[in-house]
């Protein structure tokens, strides 16, 4: 259709505004459900730490982690049993005293990737946390606690009699 | 689908204390099947809780998680019937969103 034989061509104009608004909603409403799902994750602003969590090893997994070394301090209270039954549920839990807390990390040194957990504190959340971690194996736990910028640790040995990651 | 996600929120003065139960395998990556087969990792990476717009807890998990986890905190500045809103999402893309009022 051209508009020398379109009897009206101002409609034909107006028509295809109307198109073109037509596209843009639709436009407009995909992208907003493919954002739906995730709403409160991007507010957060804070990616997974991929790095970290694959480390093997306790100290390379704070390093990745953190980019400090942490000091071993009595004002975290790491609360964990001495032996767990069952390797694949160990419930453990952590308090501090300390004030400005942003993070609380758990780690165990003798599982295939150290780094276990990871907890964003925000400010007016209280630093104690409590959760039940897998075990392959002994292994000493260490809860890493980031107050103020600095870092500050305390470990637990926990004897396992079944692992958590046998078959 | 029923949710995933079951939590109890409960208001003691200023305090807000959650528990959150979460039904998800949690698969490790090294855990073989009955035939012998490494099963691949399927875990959760971040479950977040948001009260009132903000933030107040947010969770990196590695595959070193217990199957259906369970997390426990407890936060500030949350009042009785106020809604705490719960979303995770798993290495998969999965994802699960669930809101709770405040008890």
């Amino acid at each position: 259709m051209t508009s020398t034989d379109d009897p009206f061509p101002e409609f034909a104009a107006t028509r295809r505004l109307i198109l073109k608004g037509a596209v843009g909603v639709a436009l407009i409403g995909l992208g907003e459900f493919s954002f739906g799902p995730v709403p409160a994750l991007a507010a957060a602003n804070d990616k997974w730490p991929e790095g970290a969590f694959k480390q093997k090893g306790e100290a390379d997994a704070i390093k990745a982690l953190y980019g400090k070394t942490a000091e071993v301090s009595d004002k975290v209270k790491l609360d964990a049993p001495e032996i767990a039954e069952n390797g694949a549920v160990v419930p453990m839990s952590v308090t501090t005293t300390l004030t400005d807390v942003t993070s609380i990390s758990f780690l165990v040194a003798n599982n295939p990737n150290a780094l276990a957990a990871s907890y964003n504190i925000p400010p007016g959340t209280i630093p104690s946390v409590a959760n039940r971690l897998k075990m392959a194996k002994t292994s000493n736990v260490t809860v890493i606690v980031e107050a103020a910028g600095k870092l500050y640790s305390a470990t637990r040995e926990v004897k396992v009699t079944v692992g958590g990651c046998g078959g | 689908m029923a949710s995933t996600i079951r939590v109890r929120a409960t208001a003691t003065g200023d305090t807000t204390e959650v528990q959150a139960l979460i039904q998800h395998p949690m698969d490790s990556g090294f855990v073989k099947d009955a035939k012998g087969n490494l099963i691949p990792p399927h875990f959760i990476q971040q479950l977040a809780f948001e009260c009132n717009g903000k933030t107040v807890f947010l969770a990196d998990w590695g595959t070193a998680v217990s199957k259906d986890p369970y997390i426990k905190f407890s936060f500030k500045g949350g009042n009785k019937g106020d809604d705490l809103k719960i979303s995770w999402v798993d290495n998969k893309g999965a994802s699960d969103t669930t809101t709770a009022k405040i008890q």
